[in-house]
């Protein structure tokens, strides 16, 4: 086969992406299946095929177990996963900080204030709670697009700075909603805020659909988006503007955000370590990076998911906390390995 | 044939006139530099024409056709920018940062196709950096990867290439490297080359014609015959300086007098 790129050292994206993409697929296709198979009443590799192929489905136990239980909570996990991966790395490159996810943003905390507002309102989980978590988030941004003042919204260390001081006014915040709030609700807030994938019910999954849009905004605008890491001026000069994809992918972003930080708490090191590894494999271009941030998240957080629901002999250890003690090690080891 | 003209154009930041009706023109392959003094408004003026900035008043032609009538994209397709320092926080590789150059060229999904690779091999090897293809960014010398930005306007297929002080704070054999490569580049494709520097030896060298600012305004427009006379390079840099002529090219050498020797 003739060499496409002539004498350039640089293997096409049409030829990368498809090769990256099956093989974290098929590590998507086999964690999930894992994830699917395992737990307090194990269910066999073989079952969960004839269940999925319409064996007698809903009846028996494992089929309640596969379809009312395990699989929204994964599918729940898979969502997450990838719209945290795929926020840090949009948030990374937007704010040119590879240790920027949406946490630092602020957006995350804002989601929170506005879920516990929701939990303490007596609110049912959808619409109120969700709405609430998202209308959070989005003043939140709103806030810290203003702290970061006008034209240069998009600059490097105002929009962190801003999104530092919004942060610490949600940390206030959710300490002074959880002091005044009492009974059940405290542990019902504070297991929240650990992060847990436990609320998954196929009734809020459609909801997680929303998600859908934000990613394919995202991937379509990965080359603009390449172009802006090697220089703001140099980007508008190349005819991008720069400010408008700026702003839809920070909304955009946000939103997806907010919508699965409503569903899961706070899971954090996701969208902070998930892009970090890809990059380092395969390089910054975006067009490769967003697709296995959606691919490589999802996998990630079902088998630590899966992790803190079988790892404890009873009940289970919040998400939140296994991925901080996977992610926080892993992270300084690739910090440690990269700066040699 | 005039590539780029510009008819009294004024940019103020904040109420404060930093280009200040500045008119002229380049002609086609022309070798044109700005001189002038820090804050001169030197970079401003290369942001108007590359369109990072919008005049306040004037006109700006490209290719005998009015700025405004181009699009974004349309205007990456005849002006490449080469800015004073490009990011490296992220680590792209020379050969991938050189085929963003083909982005204006490229279709709504930027797939590169067999002519974007040839021409980013190409531009690569004219600048000298093909050895470095696979080498990430954050990993060359400040010289280097100002050839691979170069490399990256030229894979831009521009009409007129804007450089912001490229030879800045480079040793001497990079700075000859940078601009022999340009005067190559504008000989054979014809393009025209703009270049703003602080190095007025090196402009006298290599311009066909130069602009000298200060305080955001035009002090004269000429051959470096023409500018290079006490009464313009002193009036602008405000110190005394000595011009003669250089033996290499017989054109005007410039140099500082140091107190201790006035």
């Amino acid at each position: 086969m003739p060499n496409r790129t002539g004498n350039l050292p640089i293997t096409p994206i049409t030829r990368k992406l498809p090769v990256i993409c099956s093989i974290l697929t098929l590590v998507f296709i086999l964690s999930i299946l894992t994830a699917l198979a395992n737990g307090p009443s194990p269910i066999s590799i073989g079952e969960i095929f004839s269940l999925v192929s319409g064996g007698d489905s809903t009846n028996s136990t494992a089929g309640t177990i596969l379809w009312k239980i395990r699989l929204p909570r994964i599918i729940l996990a898979a969502v997450v996963g990838a719209t945290l991966s795929l926020g840090g790395m949009v948030f990374q490159a937007l704010l040119r900080n590879p240790l920027a996810e949406p946490y630092i943003l602020g957006i995350s905390g804002g989601s929170a204030v506005g879920a516990i507002s929701g939990i303490l309102l007596g609110l049912s989980f959808f619409p109120g709670v969700t709405l609430f978590s998202f209308l959070g988030s989005m003043l939140t941004l709103g806030a810290v697009l203003i702290l970061s003042g006008g034209r240069s919204s998009t600059g490097k260390n105002s929009l962190l700075l801003g999104g530092v001081m919004m942060n610490a006014f949600c940390g206030a915040f959710i300490m002074f909603l959880i002091s005044i709030s009492q009974g059940s609700k405290v542990q019902e807030i504070i297991y929240w805020l650990m992060g847990n994938l436990s609320m998954a019910s196929s009734s809020n999954l459609s909801l997680l659909l929303l998600c859908l849009p934000c990613f394919i905004v995202i991937l379509l605008l990965a080359r603009p988006l390449n172009i802006m890491l090697t220089g703001r001026e140099a980007a508008i000069a190349m005819g991008i503007n720069v400010r408008l994809i700026s702003m839809i992918l920070l909304i955009t972003t946000s939103m997806m955000v907010s919508l699965v930080v409503c569903q899961s708490g706070l899971i954090g090191f996701v969208g902070l370590l998930i892009p970090h590894l890809f990059r380092m494999f395969f390089g910054a271009d975006h067009r490769l990076l967003g697709p296995s941030c959606i691919l490589g998240g999802g996998s990630f957080l079902v088998l630590c998911d899966l992790f803190a629901r079988t790892m404890p002999k009873h009940g289970e250890i919040p998400v939140g906390v296994i991925t901080a003690l996977i992610g926080a090690p892993l992270f300084i080891f690739l910090l440690w390995r990269s700066r040699r | 044939m005039i590539a780029l003209a510009l008819q009294d154009n004024s940019l103020s930041y904040n109420g404060n006139k930093v280009v200040d009706t500045v008119s002229f023109a380049a002609e086609a392959g022309e070798f044109f530099m700005i001189l002038g003094p820090n804050g001169a408004g030197k970079s401003s003026l290369l942001k108007l024409i590359a369109g990072i900035e919008k005049p306040q008043s004037g006109q700006i032609d490209i290719l005998g056709r009015p700025k405004t009538k181009y699009s974004a994209g349309d205007l990456a397709k005849v002006v490449a920018l080469v800015a004073q320092q490009a990011p490296i926080d992220f680590p792209f590789s020379v050969a991938e940062t050189v085929l963003m150059g083909r982005s204006p060229h490229l279709g709504l999904l930027g797939i590169e196709g067999e002519k974007d690779y040839a021409l980013a091999a190409e531009a690569m090897s004219f600048t000298g950096v093909e050895q470095f293809a696979d080498r990430r960014l954050d990993q060359l010398s400040g010289g280097e990867r100002q050839r691979v930005m170069i490399a990256r306007a030229i894979c831009q297929e521009p009409k007129i290439i804007l450089l912001d002080e490229p030879t800045n704070a480079l040793d001497p054999a990079h700075q000859l490297k940078i601009m022999d490569l340009m005067e190559r580049f504008r000989q054979e494709k014809k393009t025209t080359v703009i270049m703003v520097s602080h190095d007025l030896n090196l402009a006298a060298l290599y311009s066909d014609r130069l602009l000298l600012m200060k305080n955001g305004r035009v002090v004269v427009i000429g051959t470096p015959a023409e500018v290079f006379i006490p009464e313009f390079i002193e009036k602008s840099y405000e110190c005394e300086l000595l011009i003669d002529e250089n033996p290499v090219g017989k054109v005007p050498r410039v140099m500082v007098i140091p107190e201790k020797f006035r």
